[in-house]
């Protein structure tokens, strides 16, 4: 809606709603900062062991010494690398299959009970199969992360493909429109909001399978760091490799959050 | 008059998993060329069904369905498409069938300058109101050059003053335009206020009961609301569907 003019009442909603933001947003960063206050309190006077639940100068006195022997970035590199290509590997190939199972109506009936269990079954299972076939290196954890991502991407795309609406299927085929056409001009175009939500659902999933995958077999990365510091009793090393993949975690969903604005805007029906 | 549309002998049954139904037998009828009808009848008695055979999504089971030219589809949503413009809704039949050439766009802006949509075409269909949308879709319709208009209940979505009002609108302009209409309704008022050729149709398996061509001085609907005979019209088929 445009208003050539704002009456003044409108004015003092506007003013009121976006104070408010301004206290939600002032909260959220106190509270931040409290707790990492409170953290750091609790640990300098020694009533919790430093040694046991680390604390924020500790991490970031560690995330310094990574940087300082140069392996900071070398470890994200490596968990970033294998967590991105799996990630749009499986998107790649989760619209492709779904793709086809949009396309044919028997292949999808064939497929849909492995797909079923695929889905429901715990991918980590696979953690050894995958070592055998993939070796040990970051292969192995791309494959896992394409895995644990993948029947996501299928499931949730091939359900917006097929909610495309039927009225305007109906019309399009009176217009003389054949399968290709009802797909450039309806089904894909009609699925591109599920798509963006699909992304940001898979970001999370991608995450998952990449660290999943360091657990099992790496020998560098995040989840690597954070296996090692838990083996050796370094709490320092796991919370601040905790710490440095919400930061990318967060940073990679902003991204597609801003995507999706770009993207679904002045568009809905 | 040249015939446009035939139906002879027409039965369709539908098959699925879950059984079989026929929705028409028998199914005999006519349209002319130019000729405007409408067609009543119980509620899923196979309305729809008669349209698609008419579009040809569909094969009969039995007899034949002739069609002298070409269709053009309008359905009780408009269904435009809300991530496009209305420009671009306009030119949808176009690209689908690949004639999409500055001649034939330049045909759909015209239509859409004739009746009142030229300060819609950069909105999105959410901007609209429900009866310019419904407008915009008959345009979008009439940008495919049909020779026979088929419209499956196209006013049923609207509130009762606009309804009135984007009916007399669409007849209007189909008249304007020449073109023969096949106008499906749950609605004998409308029927009557719009069509020149009645045709009523049994309960399922669909079945031709009665057709009736109407004798008003008018052809603008709401005119014809206020003619003596319409109440007299309206009886005769309140009667017939409702023996
Ligand atoms: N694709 C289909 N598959 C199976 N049965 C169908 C199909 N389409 C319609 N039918 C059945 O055929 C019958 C006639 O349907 P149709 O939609 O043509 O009726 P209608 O007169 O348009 O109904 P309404 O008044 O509700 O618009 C109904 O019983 C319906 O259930
Ligand atoms: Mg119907």
């Amino acid at each position: 809606m445009k208003h050539e003019t704002i009456s003044k009442e409108h004015r003092a909603f506007l003013q009121k709603s976006r104070k408010k933001t301004g206290i939600v947003n002032a909260v959220r960063l106190g509270l931040l900062l409290l707790l990492l206050g409170l953290w750091e309190l609790v640990t300098a006077l020694n009533w919790a062991d430093p040694f046991l639940v680390s604390s924020p100068s500790r991490i970031a006195k560690t995330i310094a010494s990574l940087y300082r022997e140069g392996t900071l970035f070398y470890h994200i590199g490596i968990t970033l690398s294998e967590t991105l290509i799996g990630f749009f590997a499986a998107i790649l190939s989760g619209v492709l299959i779904a793709l086809l199972l949009w396309w044919s109506e028997t292949l999808r009936r064939i497929l849909e009970p492995y797909i079923v269990v695929l889905n429901a079954l715990p991918k980590i299972a696979l953690g050894p199969l995958i070592i055998i076939w993939c070796g040990t290196g970051s292969r192995a954890i791309v494959f896992m992360t394409i895995l644990v991502t993948v029947i996501l991407v299928i499931l949730h795309m091939l359900s917006a493909f097929l909610s495309a609406d039927e009225g305007k299927v109906l019309l399009l085929k009176s217009m003389g429109a054949n399968k290709a056409h009802i797909l450039a001009k309806l089904v894909i175009p009609s699925s591109l909001p599920a798509f963006v939500s699909m992304l940001k659902v898979a970001v999370g999933m991608s995450w998952i399978g990449s660290i999943m995958g360091e657990y099992i077999v790496s020998r560098a990365g995040l989840g690597y760091l954070i296996v090692y510091g838990g083996q050796v009793f370094k709490l320092d090393l796991v919370m601040a490799a905790t710490v440095i993949l919400c930061f990318l975690a967060a940073l990679m969903y902003f991204l597609v959050a801003l995507l999706e604005k770009k993207l679904v805007k002045n568009k809905e029906s | 008059m040249k015939e446009i549309l035939a139906f002879d002998n027409v039965r369709l049954t539908y098959h699925t998993r879950q059984g079989e139904v026929t929705a028409l037998k028998e199914l005999t009828f006519s349209l002319g060329e130019g000729e405007f009808a409408a067609m009543i009848g119980p509620s899923g008695c196979g309305k729809s069904t008669i349209l698609s055979l008419a579009a040809g999504l569909i094969k009969p089971s039995a007899g034949s369905v002739t069609l002298g030219g070409s269709i053009g589809y309008m359905l009780q949503r408009d269904e435009l498409f809300p991530w496009r413009t209305i420009e671009k809704n306009l030119y949808l039949p176009l690209e689908v069938q690949k004639k999409n050439t500055p001649a034939r766009r330049a045909r759909a802006l015209e239509l859409a300058e004739q009746y009142g949509l030229s300060g819609f075409l950069k909105s999105y269909p959410s901007q609209l109101s429900g009866g310019m949308r419904q407008r915009a879709a008959l345009i979008r319709t009439l940008v495919m050059e049909p020779d026979i208009l088929l419209l499956d209940e196209p006013f049923s979505a609207l509130d009762y003053q606009t309804r009135l009002l984007v009916a007399a609108d669409v007849s209007r302009i189909i008249r304007s335009e020449k073109k023969a209409a096949l106008l499906i309704t749950h609605d004998i008022s409308e029927a009557i206020s719009l069509a020149d050729r009645i045709l009523v149709l049994t309960a399922r398996p669909a079945r031709l009961l009665a057709s009736h061509e109407t004798d008003f001085l008018s052809s603008d609907p709401l005119k014809r609301r206020e003619e003596p005979r319409f109440s007299g019209w309206f009886e005769t088929l309140w009667k017939e569907l409702d023996p």
